[in-house]
Protein backbone atom coordinates (compact mmCIF):
# COMPACT_ATOMS: atom_id res chain seq x y z
CA UNK A 1 0.00 0.00 0.00
CA UNK A 2 1.26 3.27 -0.97
CA UNK A 3 2.33 6.21 1.92
CA UNK A 4 0.65 9.20 0.40
CA UNK A 5 1.41 12.07 3.25
CA UNK A 6 -1.04 15.07 2.12
CA UNK A 7 -1.08 16.07 5.51
CA UNK A 8 2.67 18.14 5.10
CA UNK A 9 0.57 21.11 7.75
CA UNK A 10 0.83 18.30 10.69
CA UNK A 11 3.92 17.08 9.80
CA UNK A 12 6.52 17.10 7.42
CA UNK A 13 9.73 14.39 6.74
CA UNK A 14 13.23 16.21 7.85
CA UNK A 15 15.54 17.03 5.05
CA UNK A 16 18.68 14.93 4.82
CA UNK A 17 21.06 17.51 4.82
CA UNK A 18 18.87 19.38 7.97
CA UNK A 19 19.58 15.99 9.77
CA UNK A 20 22.88 15.67 9.00
CA UNK A 21 23.60 19.12 9.93
CA UNK A 22 22.07 18.33 13.71
CA UNK A 23 24.09 15.00 14.56
CA UNK A 24 27.12 17.62 15.47
CA UNK A 25 25.19 18.86 17.89
CA UNK A 26 23.87 15.79 19.46
CA UNK A 27 27.32 14.38 19.36
CA UNK A 28 30.14 16.11 20.38
CA UNK A 29 29.38 19.58 19.97
CA UNK A 30 27.10 19.72 22.79
CA UNK A 31 28.35 23.11 24.77
CA UNK A 32 26.70 25.69 25.57
CA UNK A 33 26.61 29.05 22.92
CA UNK A 34 26.74 31.63 26.04
CA UNK A 35 29.92 29.34 27.30
CA UNK A 36 32.94 31.31 27.80
CA UNK A 37 35.47 28.25 27.55
CA UNK A 38 36.38 26.72 24.10
CA UNK A 39 33.08 24.13 24.14
CA UNK A 40 30.60 27.07 23.64
CA UNK A 41 32.68 28.59 20.12
CA UNK A 42 31.30 26.16 17.64
CA UNK A 43 27.65 25.85 18.75
CA UNK A 44 27.67 30.10 19.16
CA UNK A 45 28.97 30.14 15.31
CA UNK A 46 26.30 27.46 14.33
CA UNK A 47 23.68 29.11 15.91
CA UNK A 48 24.77 32.63 13.79
CA UNK A 49 24.87 31.08 10.71
CA UNK A 50 21.62 29.43 11.16
CA UNK A 51 20.43 32.78 12.17
CA UNK A 52 21.91 34.29 9.19
CA UNK A 53 20.35 31.56 6.69
CA UNK A 54 16.62 32.12 8.24
CA UNK A 55 17.06 35.25 8.02
CA UNK A 56 18.02 35.33 4.57
CA UNK A 57 14.87 33.53 3.71
CA UNK A 58 12.62 36.08 4.51
CA UNK A 59 14.61 38.93 3.74
CA UNK A 60 15.60 40.17 6.89
CA UNK A 61 18.89 40.66 8.89
CA UNK A 62 20.08 37.86 10.70
CA UNK A 63 19.65 39.97 13.75
CA UNK A 64 16.01 40.57 13.49
CA UNK A 65 15.66 36.77 13.99
CA UNK A 66 14.41 35.51 16.93
CA UNK A 67 14.57 31.83 17.49
CA UNK A 68 11.91 30.57 20.00
CA UNK A 69 10.64 26.72 19.81
CA UNK A 70 7.19 26.58 17.29
CA UNK A 71 5.26 28.56 15.94
CA UNK A 72 2.89 28.69 18.50
CA UNK A 73 5.65 30.39 20.81
CA UNK A 74 6.56 32.69 18.35
CA UNK A 75 2.51 34.02 17.69
CA UNK A 76 2.66 34.32 21.10
CA UNK A 77 5.79 36.39 21.37
CA UNK A 78 4.65 38.71 18.90
CA UNK A 79 1.21 39.10 20.01
CA UNK A 80 1.61 39.74 23.35
CA UNK A 81 5.07 40.68 23.93
CA UNK A 82 4.53 43.55 21.07
CA UNK A 83 1.06 44.59 23.13
CA UNK A 84 2.22 44.88 26.31
CA UNK A 85 5.86 46.71 24.64
CA UNK A 86 3.61 49.77 24.35
CA UNK A 87 1.77 50.89 27.67
CA UNK A 88 1.69 54.48 26.86
CA UNK A 89 -0.01 53.71 23.36
CA UNK A 90 -2.79 52.20 24.70
CA UNK A 91 -4.75 48.54 25.16
CA UNK A 92 -6.52 47.66 21.87
CA UNK A 93 -5.52 45.34 19.15
CA UNK A 94 -6.61 43.66 16.07
CA UNK A 95 -6.68 40.37 15.20
CA UNK A 96 -8.43 38.19 12.38
CA UNK A 97 -11.27 35.75 12.69
CA UNK A 98 -9.30 33.23 11.37
CA UNK A 99 -6.11 33.50 12.68
CA UNK A 100 -4.50 30.20 14.04
CA UNK A 101 -5.57 29.27 18.14
CA UNK A 102 -1.88 30.84 18.82
CA UNK A 103 -2.54 34.23 18.09
CA UNK A 104 -6.12 34.27 19.19
CA UNK A 105 -5.76 32.56 22.53
CA UNK A 106 -3.23 34.72 23.24
CA UNK A 107 -5.78 37.76 22.27
CA UNK A 108 -7.71 36.47 24.61
CA UNK A 109 -5.55 36.10 27.43
CA UNK A 110 -4.54 39.89 26.68
CA UNK A 111 -7.86 40.70 26.87
CA UNK A 112 -8.49 38.86 30.51
CA UNK A 113 -5.11 41.73 31.29
CA UNK A 114 -7.58 44.41 30.27
CA UNK A 115 -7.22 44.43 26.69
CA UNK A 116 -9.89 45.53 24.27
CA UNK A 117 -9.70 42.92 21.40
CA UNK A 118 -11.66 43.03 18.19
CA UNK A 119 -11.68 40.41 15.68
CA UNK A 120 -11.73 41.57 11.93
CA UNK A 121 -13.97 39.09 9.62
CA UNK A 122 -13.58 37.33 6.59
CA UNK A 123 -15.24 37.76 3.43
CA UNK A 124 -16.69 34.03 1.82
CA UNK A 125 -12.78 33.37 0.65
CA UNK A 126 -11.22 33.83 3.58
CA UNK A 127 -9.54 37.27 2.58
CA UNK A 128 -9.24 40.02 5.22
CA UNK A 129 -10.96 43.41 3.23
CA UNK A 130 -8.88 46.07 3.55
CA UNK A 131 -11.86 48.39 4.30
CA UNK A 132 -12.75 45.74 7.60
CA UNK A 133 -9.35 46.36 8.65
CA UNK A 134 -9.34 50.22 8.40
CA UNK A 135 -12.34 50.46 10.24
CA UNK A 136 -10.92 48.51 12.74
CA UNK A 137 -8.29 50.11 13.76
CA UNK A 138 -8.40 53.14 16.65
CA UNK A 139 -6.31 55.89 18.17
CA UNK A 140 -4.84 53.44 20.78
CA UNK A 141 -4.96 50.26 18.51
CA UNK A 142 -1.23 48.92 19.23
CA UNK A 143 -1.00 45.66 17.12
CA UNK A 144 -3.00 44.13 14.36
CA UNK A 145 -2.41 40.62 13.72
CA UNK A 146 -3.24 39.01 10.36
CA UNK A 147 -2.04 35.55 9.38
CA UNK A 148 -0.27 35.46 5.83
CA UNK A 149 -1.97 32.42 4.41
CA UNK A 150 -4.52 30.56 6.18
CA UNK A 151 -4.01 26.73 7.08
CA UNK A 152 -7.02 25.43 6.85
CA UNK A 153 -8.68 26.78 3.49
CA UNK A 154 -5.26 28.12 1.87
CA UNK A 155 -6.15 31.60 1.80
CA UNK A 156 -3.39 34.27 0.80
CA UNK A 157 -3.75 37.76 2.14
CA UNK A 158 -3.39 41.04 0.07
CA UNK A 159 -0.62 41.66 2.95
CA UNK A 160 0.88 44.47 1.30
CA UNK A 161 -2.40 46.29 1.51
CA UNK A 162 -3.06 45.64 4.51
CA UNK A 163 -0.03 46.71 6.09
CA UNK A 164 -0.30 49.94 4.21
CA UNK A 165 -3.33 50.80 5.97
CA UNK A 166 -1.18 49.84 9.57
CA UNK A 167 1.82 52.03 8.41
CA UNK A 168 -0.85 55.17 8.03
CA UNK A 169 -1.84 54.42 11.14
CA UNK A 170 1.93 54.03 12.97
CA UNK A 171 0.16 50.60 14.19
CA UNK A 172 2.49 47.80 14.37
CA UNK A 173 1.67 44.51 12.34
CA UNK A 174 2.74 40.87 12.70
CA UNK A 175 1.65 38.18 10.49
CA UNK A 176 2.00 34.61 11.23
CA UNK A 177 3.66 32.74 8.08
CA UNK A 178 3.92 29.54 9.45
CA UNK A 179 1.16 28.39 6.74
CA UNK A 180 3.08 30.46 3.98
CA UNK A 181 6.51 29.66 4.69
CA UNK A 182 7.77 26.88 2.51
CA UNK A 183 5.14 27.21 -0.22
CA UNK A 184 5.90 30.49 -1.43
CA UNK A 185 8.49 32.94 -1.21
CA UNK A 186 8.25 35.53 1.50
CA UNK A 187 9.61 38.83 1.64
CA UNK A 188 8.97 40.97 4.48
CA UNK A 189 10.25 43.96 3.74
CA UNK A 190 8.42 43.96 0.59
CA UNK A 191 5.51 42.95 2.61
CA UNK A 192 5.81 45.65 4.71
CA UNK A 193 5.33 43.96 8.29
CA UNK A 194 6.58 44.52 11.71
CA UNK A 195 6.99 41.23 13.03
CA UNK A 196 6.52 37.63 11.07
CA UNK A 197 6.02 34.23 12.53
CA UNK A 198 7.42 30.71 11.07
CA UNK A 199 8.57 27.47 12.10
CA UNK A 200 11.42 25.09 10.99
CA UNK A 201 8.29 22.19 10.13
CA UNK A 202 7.63 24.46 7.25
CA UNK A 203 10.80 24.21 4.74
CA UNK A 204 11.51 20.65 6.37
CA UNK A 205 13.37 21.55 9.42
CA UNK A 206 12.99 19.67 12.83
CA UNK A 207 10.77 20.42 15.26
CA UNK A 208 11.62 22.25 18.07
CA UNK A 209 12.95 25.36 16.24
CA UNK A 210 10.70 28.42 15.01
CA UNK A 211 11.60 32.16 14.46
CA UNK A 212 10.15 35.07 14.90
CA UNK A 213 11.27 37.96 12.87
CA UNK A 214 11.35 41.48 14.31
CA UNK A 215 12.14 44.32 12.69
CA UNK A 216 15.29 46.57 14.06
CA UNK A 217 13.78 48.74 16.02
CA UNK A 218 10.62 47.16 17.07
CA UNK A 219 10.56 46.15 20.77
CA UNK A 220 9.01 43.40 22.42
CA UNK A 221 8.56 42.60 25.55
CA UNK A 222 9.50 38.58 26.63
CA UNK A 223 7.73 36.52 27.57
CA UNK A 224 10.56 33.98 29.37
CA UNK A 225 12.59 36.41 31.25
CA UNK A 226 15.66 34.89 33.00
CA UNK A 227 18.44 35.63 30.30
CA UNK A 228 20.11 37.48 27.20
CA UNK A 229 20.03 35.09 24.54
CA UNK A 230 18.63 36.39 21.77
CA UNK A 231 19.36 39.49 22.65
CA UNK A 232 17.42 39.31 25.52
CA UNK A 233 14.13 38.79 23.45
CA UNK A 234 13.74 35.29 24.77
CA UNK A 235 15.67 33.20 27.52
CA UNK A 236 16.84 30.04 27.51
CA UNK A 237 19.59 27.79 26.55
CA UNK A 238 19.45 27.41 22.95
CA UNK A 239 18.44 24.14 21.47
CA UNK A 240 21.45 24.64 18.89
CA UNK A 241 20.91 21.01 16.99
CA UNK A 242 17.67 22.49 16.15
CA UNK A 243 18.28 25.53 15.06
CA UNK A 244 21.07 24.55 13.19
CA UNK A 245 18.46 21.89 11.26
CA UNK A 246 16.53 25.08 10.78
CA UNK A 247 19.44 26.70 9.30
CA UNK A 248 20.16 24.41 6.77
CA UNK A 249 16.44 23.54 5.83
CA UNK A 250 16.17 27.53 5.40
CA UNK A 251 18.47 27.87 3.18
CA UNK A 252 17.65 24.69 0.91
CA UNK A 253 14.21 25.88 0.89
CA UNK A 254 15.38 29.58 -0.33
CA UNK A 255 17.18 27.88 -3.05
CA UNK A 256 14.47 25.95 -4.05
CA UNK A 257 11.11 27.65 -2.87
CA UNK A 258 10.22 28.75 -6.90
CA UNK A 259 10.53 25.42 -7.82
CA UNK A 260 8.80 23.92 -5.15
CA UNK A 261 6.15 26.31 -5.16
CA UNK A 262 5.09 25.88 -8.88
CA UNK A 263 5.47 21.59 -8.41
CA UNK A 264 2.97 21.73 -5.57
CA UNK A 265 0.65 24.18 -7.18
CA UNK A 266 0.35 22.39 -10.33
CA UNK A 267 -0.69 19.31 -8.12
CA UNK A 268 -2.85 20.92 -6.12
CA UNK A 269 -4.69 22.98 -9.03
CA UNK A 270 -5.22 19.37 -10.60
CA UNK A 271 -6.75 18.00 -7.89
CA UNK A 272 -9.05 21.22 -7.06
CA UNK A 273 -9.84 20.58 -11.00
CA UNK A 274 -9.78 17.10 -11.61
CA UNK A 275 -11.87 16.19 -7.84
CA UNK A 276 -15.28 17.65 -8.68
CA UNK A 277 -14.94 16.27 -11.94
CA UNK A 278 -15.14 12.49 -10.51
CA UNK A 279 -17.18 13.26 -7.24
CA UNK A 280 -20.43 15.43 -7.02
CA UNK A 281 -21.35 18.12 -4.45
CA UNK A 282 -17.83 19.33 -3.77
CA UNK A 283 -17.50 22.70 -2.42
CA UNK A 284 -14.26 24.15 -2.85
CA UNK A 285 -13.35 26.38 0.25
CA UNK A 286 -11.31 29.24 0.32
CA UNK A 287 -9.61 31.72 -2.30
CA UNK A 288 -9.37 29.92 -5.87
CA UNK A 289 -7.20 32.76 -7.29
CA UNK A 290 -5.19 33.41 -4.18
CA UNK A 291 -4.06 29.99 -2.58
CA UNK A 292 -1.52 28.75 -1.38
CA UNK A 293 0.81 26.03 -3.91
CA UNK A 294 -0.05 22.47 -2.79
CA UNK A 295 -3.50 23.18 -0.50
CA UNK A 296 -6.50 21.86 -1.60
CA UNK A 297 -9.55 22.22 0.81
CA UNK A 298 -13.42 21.45 -0.01
CA UNK A 299 -16.54 20.53 2.13
CA UNK A 300 -17.41 17.06 0.31
CA UNK A 301 -21.45 17.27 0.98
CA UNK A 302 -23.21 14.87 3.27
CA UNK A 303 -20.71 13.24 4.72
CA UNK A 304 -18.33 13.96 7.89
CA UNK A 305 -14.87 14.39 8.13
CA UNK A 306 -13.46 12.29 10.65
CA UNK A 307 -15.43 9.25 8.49
CA UNK A 308 -13.53 10.35 5.14
CA UNK A 309 -9.95 10.43 6.95
CA UNK A 310 -10.21 7.20 8.34
CA UNK A 311 -11.12 5.58 5.04
CA UNK A 312 -7.99 7.54 3.06
CA UNK A 313 -5.89 6.16 6.29
CA UNK A 314 -6.53 2.54 5.30
CA UNK A 315 -5.67 3.12 1.72
CA UNK A 316 -2.82 4.93 3.00
CA UNK A 317 -3.36 8.45 2.25
CA UNK A 318 -2.81 10.91 5.74
CA UNK A 319 -5.19 13.98 5.28
CA UNK A 320 -7.06 16.19 7.88
CA UNK A 321 -10.71 18.00 8.36
CA UNK A 322 -11.82 20.55 9.92
CA UNK A 323 -15.55 18.56 11.14
CA UNK A 324 -15.97 18.65 14.89
CA UNK A 325 -15.68 15.37 15.55
CA UNK A 326 -11.90 15.49 14.00
CA UNK A 327 -11.15 18.18 16.69
CA UNK A 328 -10.13 17.22 20.61
CA UNK A 329 -12.52 20.30 21.44
CA UNK A 330 -15.04 18.75 19.07
CA UNK A 331 -15.78 21.96 18.13
CA UNK A 332 -16.33 22.62 14.00
CA UNK A 333 -13.53 24.86 12.33
CA UNK A 334 -13.54 28.68 13.62
CA UNK A 335 -12.01 29.26 10.11
CA UNK A 336 -14.73 27.71 8.16
CA UNK A 337 -17.72 28.89 10.37
CA UNK A 338 -15.89 32.79 10.21
CA UNK A 339 -16.13 32.50 6.05
CA UNK A 340 -19.85 31.38 6.81
CA UNK A 341 -20.46 28.73 5.62
CA UNK A 342 -23.00 26.31 7.03
CA UNK A 343 -22.27 24.70 10.42
CA UNK A 344 -23.23 21.86 8.64
CA UNK A 345 -21.26 22.02 5.46
CA UNK A 346 -18.27 22.27 8.45
CA UNK A 347 -18.59 19.02 9.40
CA UNK A 348 -17.58 17.46 6.14
CA UNK A 349 -14.43 19.76 5.31
CA UNK A 350 -11.51 18.02 3.68
CA UNK A 351 -7.74 19.32 3.54
CA UNK A 352 -4.76 18.40 1.77
CA UNK A 353 -1.65 19.82 1.95
CA UNK A 354 1.09 18.33 -0.10
CA UNK A 355 4.87 18.90 -0.34
CA UNK A 356 8.06 19.35 -2.38
CA UNK A 357 8.00 15.16 -2.37
CA UNK A 358 4.01 14.87 -4.07
CA UNK A 359 4.04 13.19 -6.97
CA UNK A 360 1.55 13.09 -9.72
CA UNK A 361 1.19 9.22 -9.00
CA UNK A 362 0.37 10.52 -5.57
CA UNK A 363 -2.67 12.36 -7.16
CA UNK A 364 -3.92 9.80 -9.21
CA UNK A 365 -4.25 7.53 -6.56
CA UNK A 366 -5.90 9.75 -4.31
CA UNK A 367 -8.18 11.38 -7.32
CA UNK A 368 -8.87 7.49 -7.57
CA UNK A 369 -9.53 6.77 -4.02
CA UNK A 370 -11.73 8.95 -2.81
CA UNK A 371 -14.86 9.36 -4.78
CA UNK A 372 -15.04 5.39 -3.88
CA UNK A 373 -14.69 6.09 -0.19
CA UNK A 374 -17.28 9.08 -0.37
CA UNK A 375 -19.55 7.00 -2.36
CA UNK A 376 -20.22 4.18 0.70
CA UNK A 377 -20.38 6.84 3.19
CA UNK A 378 -23.17 8.69 1.12
CA UNK A 379 -24.68 5.32 0.74
CA UNK A 380 -25.06 5.41 4.92
CA UNK A 381 -25.63 9.01 5.04
CA UNK A 382 -29.26 10.45 6.27
CA UNK A 383 -28.57 13.56 5.15
CA UNK A 384 -27.99 11.83 1.51
CA UNK A 385 -30.83 9.98 1.40
CA UNK A 386 -33.14 13.21 2.21
CA UNK A 387 -31.07 14.90 -0.19
CA UNK A 388 -32.38 12.21 -3.07
CA UNK A 389 -35.84 12.14 -1.77
CA UNK A 390 -35.56 16.65 -2.66
CA UNK A 391 -35.81 17.53 0.76
CA UNK A 392 -33.57 19.88 2.49
CA UNK A 393 -30.76 17.68 3.80
CA UNK A 394 -29.98 20.11 6.41
CA UNK A 395 -32.95 21.15 8.29
CA UNK A 396 -32.85 20.41 11.40
CA UNK A 397 -36.42 18.76 12.10
CA UNK A 398 -38.54 19.39 15.75
CA UNK A 399 -37.41 17.19 18.58
CA UNK A 400 -33.65 16.49 17.02
CA UNK A 401 -32.07 17.97 20.06
CA UNK A 402 -28.36 18.70 19.98
CA UNK A 403 -26.59 16.39 22.64
CA UNK A 404 -24.19 18.36 24.38
CA UNK A 405 -21.08 17.44 23.69
CA UNK A 406 -19.54 15.82 26.95
CA UNK A 407 -16.11 16.36 27.94
CA UNK A 408 -15.90 13.29 30.42
CA UNK A 409 -12.41 12.83 31.16
CA UNK A 410 -12.86 8.76 32.31
CA UNK A 411 -11.78 6.31 29.41
CA UNK A 412 -14.56 3.82 29.50
CA UNK B 1 -7.30 6.15 18.61
CA UNK B 2 -10.13 3.81 18.15
CA UNK B 3 -9.80 -0.05 19.42
CA UNK B 4 -9.95 -2.76 17.04
CA UNK B 5 -13.45 -3.82 17.57
CA UNK B 6 -15.03 -0.22 16.40
CA UNK B 7 -12.94 -0.11 13.42
CA UNK B 8 -13.80 -3.66 12.17
CA UNK B 9 -17.58 -2.24 13.04
CA UNK B 10 -16.71 1.04 11.37
CA UNK B 11 -15.56 -0.41 8.26
CA UNK B 12 -18.10 -3.28 7.65
CA UNK B 13 -20.83 -1.61 9.40
CA UNK B 14 -23.97 -4.77 10.06
CA UNK B 15 -27.10 -3.54 8.91
CA UNK B 16 -26.98 -0.21 6.90
CA UNK B 17 -29.76 0.70 5.19
CA UNK B 18 -33.45 2.00 5.67
CA UNK B 19 -36.38 -0.03 5.67
CA UNK B 20 -39.76 0.79 3.69
CA UNK B 21 -42.89 0.62 5.54
CA UNK B 22 -40.85 0.47 8.86
CA UNK B 23 -43.10 -0.34 11.94
CA UNK B 24 -40.53 2.43 13.35
CA UNK B 25 -38.57 5.12 12.82
CA UNK B 26 -36.11 7.23 15.21
CA UNK B 27 -34.38 10.02 14.47
CA UNK B 28 -31.49 12.18 17.10
CA UNK B 29 -28.96 14.12 16.70
CA UNK B 30 -28.44 17.01 13.73
CA UNK B 31 -26.38 17.80 10.74
CA UNK B 32 -24.84 21.00 12.78
CA UNK B 33 -23.65 18.92 16.06
CA UNK B 34 -22.03 16.65 13.72
CA UNK B 35 -23.96 13.17 14.16
CA UNK B 36 -27.45 12.57 12.57
CA UNK B 37 -28.57 9.01 12.81
CA UNK B 38 -32.01 7.37 11.87
CA UNK B 39 -33.00 4.55 12.66
CA UNK B 40 -35.78 1.76 11.11
CA UNK B 41 -37.66 -1.03 12.94
CA UNK B 42 -39.54 -4.39 11.58
CA UNK B 43 -42.05 -5.57 14.76
CA UNK B 44 -42.68 -9.43 14.70
CA UNK B 45 -44.63 -10.96 17.95
CA UNK B 46 -42.90 -7.94 20.31
CA UNK B 47 -39.47 -8.80 18.92
CA UNK B 48 -37.36 -6.82 17.22
CA UNK B 49 -37.60 -8.92 13.58
CA UNK B 50 -35.20 -6.34 11.77
CA UNK B 51 -33.23 -3.11 12.31
CA UNK B 52 -31.38 -0.85 10.15
CA UNK B 53 -30.29 2.23 10.31
CA UNK B 54 -28.40 5.67 8.57
CA UNK B 55 -25.65 7.62 10.01
CA UNK B 56 -23.80 10.99 9.09
CA UNK B 57 -21.01 11.17 11.43
CA UNK B 58 -17.38 10.06 12.65
CA UNK B 59 -16.06 6.62 13.26
CA UNK B 60 -16.80 6.18 16.55
CA UNK B 61 -21.15 7.30 15.01
CA UNK B 62 -21.15 4.85 12.41
CA UNK B 63 -19.46 1.92 14.48
CA UNK B 64 -21.76 2.91 17.43
CA UNK B 65 -24.95 2.90 15.05
CA UNK B 66 -23.76 -1.13 13.42
CA UNK B 67 -23.21 -2.27 17.15
CA UNK B 68 -26.70 -1.25 18.40
CA UNK B 69 -28.41 -2.25 15.39
CA UNK B 70 -26.71 -6.14 15.89
CA UNK B 71 -27.51 -5.80 19.59
CA UNK B 72 -30.78 -5.29 19.07
CA UNK B 73 -31.90 -7.46 16.58
CA UNK B 74 -33.53 -10.43 17.65
CA UNK B 75 -34.39 -8.75 21.73
CA UNK B 76 -37.77 -8.70 22.74
CA UNK B 77 -38.77 -4.42 22.63
CA UNK B 78 -38.85 -4.72 26.86
CA UNK B 79 -34.66 -5.92 26.41
CA UNK B 80 -33.82 -3.80 23.82
CA UNK B 81 -35.39 -0.83 25.95
CA UNK B 82 -32.95 -1.56 28.61
CA UNK B 83 -29.52 -1.66 26.26
CA UNK B 84 -27.55 1.29 27.94
CA UNK B 85 -24.95 3.64 26.36
CA UNK B 86 -22.58 1.82 28.49
CA UNK B 87 -23.62 -2.01 27.16
CA UNK B 88 -22.52 -0.30 23.47
CA UNK B 89 -19.59 1.29 24.58
CA UNK B 90 -18.17 -1.94 26.47
CA UNK B 91 -19.26 -3.97 23.69
CA UNK B 92 -17.05 -1.73 21.18
CA UNK B 93 -13.93 -2.56 23.66
CA UNK B 94 -14.67 0.84 24.88
CA UNK B 95 -14.68 4.74 23.19
CA UNK B 96 -12.19 7.87 23.55
CA UNK B 97 -13.49 9.77 26.24
CA UNK B 98 -14.45 12.59 23.38
CA UNK B 99 -16.40 10.09 21.78
CA UNK B 100 -18.61 8.85 24.01
CA UNK B 101 -21.18 11.11 23.31
CA UNK B 102 -21.72 8.85 20.37
CA UNK B 103 -22.16 6.25 21.85
CA UNK B 104 -25.70 7.85 23.77
CA UNK B 105 -26.98 8.45 19.99
CA UNK B 106 -27.00 4.58 19.09
CA UNK B 107 -29.19 3.61 21.71
CA UNK B 108 -31.38 6.99 22.12
CA UNK B 109 -31.82 6.61 18.56
CA UNK B 110 -32.97 2.88 18.26
CA UNK B 111 -35.35 3.69 21.59
CA UNK B 112 -36.90 6.52 19.77
CA UNK B 113 -37.70 4.09 17.08
CA UNK B 114 -39.10 2.22 19.94
CA UNK B 115 -41.30 4.39 21.36
CA UNK B 116 -42.71 5.49 17.88
CA UNK B 117 -44.07 1.78 16.62
CA UNK B 118 -45.42 1.95 20.34
CA UNK B 119 -47.31 5.05 19.99
CA UNK B 120 -48.22 3.61 16.35
CA UNK B 121 -49.54 1.01 18.16
CA UNK B 122 -51.59 2.64 20.55
CA UNK B 123 -52.98 4.56 17.93
CA UNK B 124 -54.43 2.26 15.93
CA UNK B 125 -55.66 0.19 18.67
Amino acid sequence: MPDINFDHAAAAPVLDRARAAMQEFLEKEFGNPSSLHQSGERPRQALETARAQVAALVNARPEEIVFTASGSESNNLAVKGLALAQPDKGRHIVVSAIEHASVLESARALARLGFEVTEVPVDGTGTVRPEKLRAAIRPDTVLVSVMHANNEVGTIQNLMELTRTCCSHKVLFHSDGCAAVGRVPVDIAELGVDAYSFAAQSVYGPRGAAALCLRRGVRIRPLVDGGVQERNRRAGTENVAAVAGFGVAAEFCHAHINEWSRHMARLSRRILTELPERLKHVVLTGCQDHRLPGHASMCVEFVEGEAMLLFLDDEGIRAASGSSCTARNLKASHVLLAMGLPHALAQSSLMLTLGRDSTDSDVDYFLDKLPGIVERLRRMSPLYARFQRGEDPYQTRPGQVCEEHEHTTEEN
Amino acid sequence: MYSERVMEHFRNPRNVGEIEQADGVGEIGNPVCGDMMTFYITVRDNVLADVKFKTFGCGAAIAVSSMVSDMAIGKTLDDAMKITNADVARELGGLPSNKLHCSNLGADALHRAIENYRAKAKEAK
